[in-house]
């Protein structure tokens, strides 16, 4: 049975499991001296019941969707022969991919081997097993769970904290799904990265000048040794974010102060708003505006005053990246210079001192720290953001410090590499994997500190 | 008597107090250049896509005499249906070109005036032939849709002063098209191919359809994971959890997770939903799947911030005459922190909807010409249309993606703006 005809029918189940409790539930009172006599209310023991026929048969359910592909290719693996398990990894991933496209029907029989075409009929035989014992699995937990809470079912029973404790659970389960995502991102990337540091030393990954993804296919192939030499690509991308800091800090930064301090509550009232509208601008229209209109502006300009600018220039989505960082660092200033005791401002303006010696001689120094913590999360920003520069950044690695030509960015790499179909354990897939795990930690690591500044800094004023 | 120090002071106070007030305007003025920076970038952004997008919008049709006779169509006087979905109406359309300009000989001329009309014009005149088979044996003018690139030099898109190697549209299918529109056969009209049609390789065939029910499929996946999910978690959290370690580690890892980058929410799709759990590629079941991840973050702090503003004495009356906790919450709580949790969740949906990084590792990028039916259906969204037309080089598919990028903001804003009644109502309260 299909997995949504089986949450269909469970759902149903449910629903009679429902009726079936409270109806007992009230069969069961009317000996014992009419509804008052139970401790809840009728609709909680039907609660408990569709309760028990649901949850436990959904929670395997689920386990079972999850795991049954590697079961299956478990399965599988463990009835071929023992020559063809002991070919290489790569020549074994294709023969056992080959079987398996054809047992989903994808290729024909032509150029398969007769090992590959008793492996798929196993194949498809095991499945088609494994689904039957699902379906019946299922149904099995449902049923037996939906009985279990029908025994249970008693007057003095207090189903009502039954079901709140239910709930309870499932609250917790629904945040503690944030902590499993976590672990879901460290653990999926660190593991194929691993297998990538197998491959390609740490050291040549980590200090490696050169960037070229290209894996030789055949072995005797010429020139095409991949090198995955990761500092070209961070150059990169510490070049376009610094570019795009240069834009968005000066303006976001003195935009917020002006606002803050200067404007009128009208004209502040109307400015945020708009200037917000930067931030909800889908990524990819900033890429397509920094592709074709910013980057060739740029290098026509360049060129009219005799500069050569690459038509795919770090300056161009750099740029267009800081107009999207603007309102970012506009609010997070906005919110640190307001944090500041009204008390400082009062004392330098009493002093006699003007508005712009009071901005620069008390509130900066004294939102400084949070001001950087803004900065660092913007960087942060800046260091993952992918459409922009997919789309107005290069794809060749450059050791360059010069905004004006094309660099490519480790956000980049990673979508190049997994764009398009790829043979999953190639050294080139596990290589984004492992720019994914870069990405992560520095990206946490700028955020980790920023917050920690920022909250100090909150804590120091409140 | 000397001069006491405080005159010298203050006469240098009053001598500085010129250039110390110049400043203070500079100051201001920088803010204000600062200001208006950020109005710029906005406006400029904004007047480019649509100056950009604006004529996508329109589409010019070209009007031939047509003479539909079975000889030329390849079937009997009495065509059924089959026989007329094989039928052969390029050939009627290519004979009306020639008849229309009788002059044209050669190859190379003939196939550049086949290219005045759309690849896409005799499917229509095939669909409109077999509503009505009456047509056949009739002769006489049929509107038909002109190419991408004879249509963007009737929007006058096309400068003829340029050289002629360095255009698409030549010399003398200029010449062509000035006569027709000079003849009064040409005509522009509002273009309902872009709301009704999927991905194509040509650009006046090309239409956003087959994306927007992949976004609307994509979201309505995210918005059923996450808004219950972030809902119960923050409910979690505000009202049941106990301070102890591992409600500090939930929270820590909520507010990493809102500052990853989207790229690795990707990552985590392709590697566990993909490559594990082996749930199919390109499918709006797993986008939303990944969408909801990386939008949960979003909804549970709004919801938090929410539920933490319901005024205590609500949930002390609730308890008071006897309710349960979980019945303050979801009887009493919730409903009056409801508009606040909608403002946040529809935030969180606006991003998932402009979202393109991490749908691209997970196979997104498909070439899409059917319009999906269901949430595992091979399917695109708009976003990701966006980004594979801008790659394309034509001209008529700048034009598509910027009219799609209007589109696409025009939702957000939507979004945005019952974000912005709804907010406004609660605080009003």
């Amino acid at each position: 049975m299909p997995t949504t005809t089986l949450v269909l029918v469970l759902a149903t189940l449910a629903v009679a499991g429902f009726y079936l409790g409270r109806n007992r539930s009230l069969a069961l009172a009317s000996g014992a001296g009419g509804p008052q006599s139970l401790h809840s209310l009728p609709k909680h023991y039907g609660y408990m019941a569709a309760a028990w026929v649901a949850l436990p048969a959904l929670l395997l359910l689920l386990l079972w969707t999850g795991l049954e592909s590697s079961l299956l290719n478990e399965m599988v693996l463990a009835q071929l022969p023992a020559s063809v398990r002991q070919m290489g990894a790569d020549e074994l991933s294709l023969y056992f991919n080959q079987l398996l496209s054809y047992a989903h029907g994808a290729i024909d029989a032509s150029g398969l081997d007769e090992t590959q075409l008793a492996a798929a009929q196993y194949y498809t035989e095991a499945a088609s097993r494994l689904a039957v014992l699902k379906t019946a699995l299922v149904f099995l937990v449902g049923l037996g769970g939906g009985a279990l809470a029908l025994r249970k079912i008693a007057p003095a029973f207090r189903a009502r904290n039954h079901v709140e404790g239910i709930i309870t659970a499932t609250l917790f389960a629904c945040s503690f799904l944030a902590v499993l995502t976590t672990l879901g991102i460290v653990l999926s990337v660190l593991f194929q990265a691993v297998q990538f540091f197998q491959i390609i030393p740490l050291s040549d990954f980590l200090f490696g000048l050169e960037w070229s993804p290209q894996m030789a296919i055949r072995a005797d192939q010429v020139g095409a040794s991949g090198s995955f030499g990761f500092i070209p690509l961070l150059l990169g991308t510490l070049l376009i974010s610094a570019v795009a800091m240069v834009i968005a800090v000066p303006v976001g930064l003195l935009s917020a102060i002006y606002l803050s301090e200067y404007a009128s509550r009208r004209f502040r009232a109307v400015t945020k708003p708009v200037l917000e509208i930067l931030a909800g601008v889908p990524t990819v229209v900033y890429g397509f505006f920094a592709a074709l209109t910013v980057a060739p502006f740029i290098r026509d300009v360049g060129e009219s005053i005799g500069l050569t600018v690459a038509s795919e220039s770090a300056l161009a989505a750099g740029t267009v990246m800081g107009i999207m960082i603007i309102p970012f660092v506009m609010s997070l200033s906005d919110d640190i210079i307001n944090a500041v005791p009204d008390s400082l401002r009062e004392a330098s303006l009493g002093m006699g001192a003007t508005m712009n010696e009071t901005i620069r001689k008390v509130l900066l120094p004294a939102a400084l720290p949070g001001i950087v913590g803004g900065i660092l999360l913007a960087v942060s920003r800046a260091i993952g953001e992918t459409m922009i520069v997919v789309m107005a950044a290069g794809l060749s690695a450059k050791l360059t410090a010069n905004p004006l030509e094309a660099v490519t960015t480790i956000t980049v790499q990673i979508v190049t590499l997994l764009v398009g179909d790829q043979e999953f354990d190639s050294p080139k897939t596990l290589a984004a994997f492992a720019l994914g795990l870069v990405l992560f930690f520095v990206t946490l690591l700028l955020n980790v500190v920023a917050l920690y500044v920022v909250r100090r800094y909150r804590e120091q004023y409140d | 008597m000397t001069e006491p120090d405080h005159y010298k002071n203050t006469a240098a106070i009053q001598a500085s107090l010129k250039k110390r007030y110049a400043r203070e305007t500079r100051f201001k003025w920088y803010g204000r250049l600062a200001v208006m920076t950020g109005f710029l970038f906005l406006f400029v952004l904004l007047a480019d896509i649509i100056g950009k997008g604006l004529p996508a919008f329109t589409q010019h049709f070209i009007s031939i005499d047509l003479t539909l006779d079975a000889a030329t169509l390849g079937v009997s006087s009495t065509p059924d249906e089959t026989e007329l979905f094989a039928a052969d109406f390029g050939a009627v359309i290519k004979r009306g070109l020639r008849d229309t300009f009788p002059e044209v000989s050669g190859r190379s001329e003939k196939r550049s005036l086949y290219r005045l009309v759309s690849a896409g014009a005799e499917y229509e005149l095939r669909d409109r032939v077999i509503a009505d088979p009456s047509l056949i044996g009739t002769s006489g003018p049929v509107w038909l849709m002109a190419h991408a690139e004879a249509g963007s030099y009737l929007k006058g898109q096309v400068d003829t002063q340029l050289p002629e190697s360095d255009r698409r549209v030549k010399d003398n299918q200029v010449a062509w098209l000035d006569e027709l529109r000079d003849q009064g056969r040409t005509e522009s009209r509002f273009n309902t191919t872009f709301f009704t049609a999927g991905d194509s390789r040509e650009p006046e065939l090309a239409g956003i359809k087959a994306a927007l029910y992949g976004s609307l499929f994509t979201l309505a996946v995210t918005f059923c994971l996450a808004f219950p999910i972030g809902v119960l978690a923050a409910v979690y959290l505000e009202e049941f959890a106990a301070r102890n370690r591992l409600t500090d580690l939930i929270e820590i890892n909520i507010n990493n997770l809102a500052a990853v980058p989207s790229i690795v929410f990707g990552l985590l799709g392709l590697a566990v939903f993909i490559n594990f759990m082996d749930l199919p590629r390109s499918a709006p079941l797993v986008g939303g799947m990944v969408l909801s991840l990386m939008t949960l973050p979003t909804i549970i702090i709004t919801s938090r911030a929410a539920i933490q503003a319901v005024s205590p004495s609500i949930r002390e009356a609730a308890l008071g005459v006897g309710a349960s906790r979980l019945q303050t919450v979801f009887h009493h709580v919730l409903p009056v922190a409801m508009p606040g949790i909608l403002t946040g969740s529809i935030i969180g949906m606006a991003q998932a909807l402009g979202e393109t990084a991490p749908l691209l590792m997970i196979g997104m990028v498909a070439f899409i010409m059917d319009v999906p039916g269901s949430v595992s259906d091979p399917s695109t969204v708009l976003p990701v249309q966006i980004f594979l037309w801008a790659d394309s080089p034509e001209r008529g598919f700048t034009e598509k993606t910027s009219a799609a990028i209007m589109v696409l903001m025009g939702f957000l804003i939507m979004m945005n703006a019952v974000a912005i009644y709804l907010r406004r109502r609660f605080e009003s309260k």
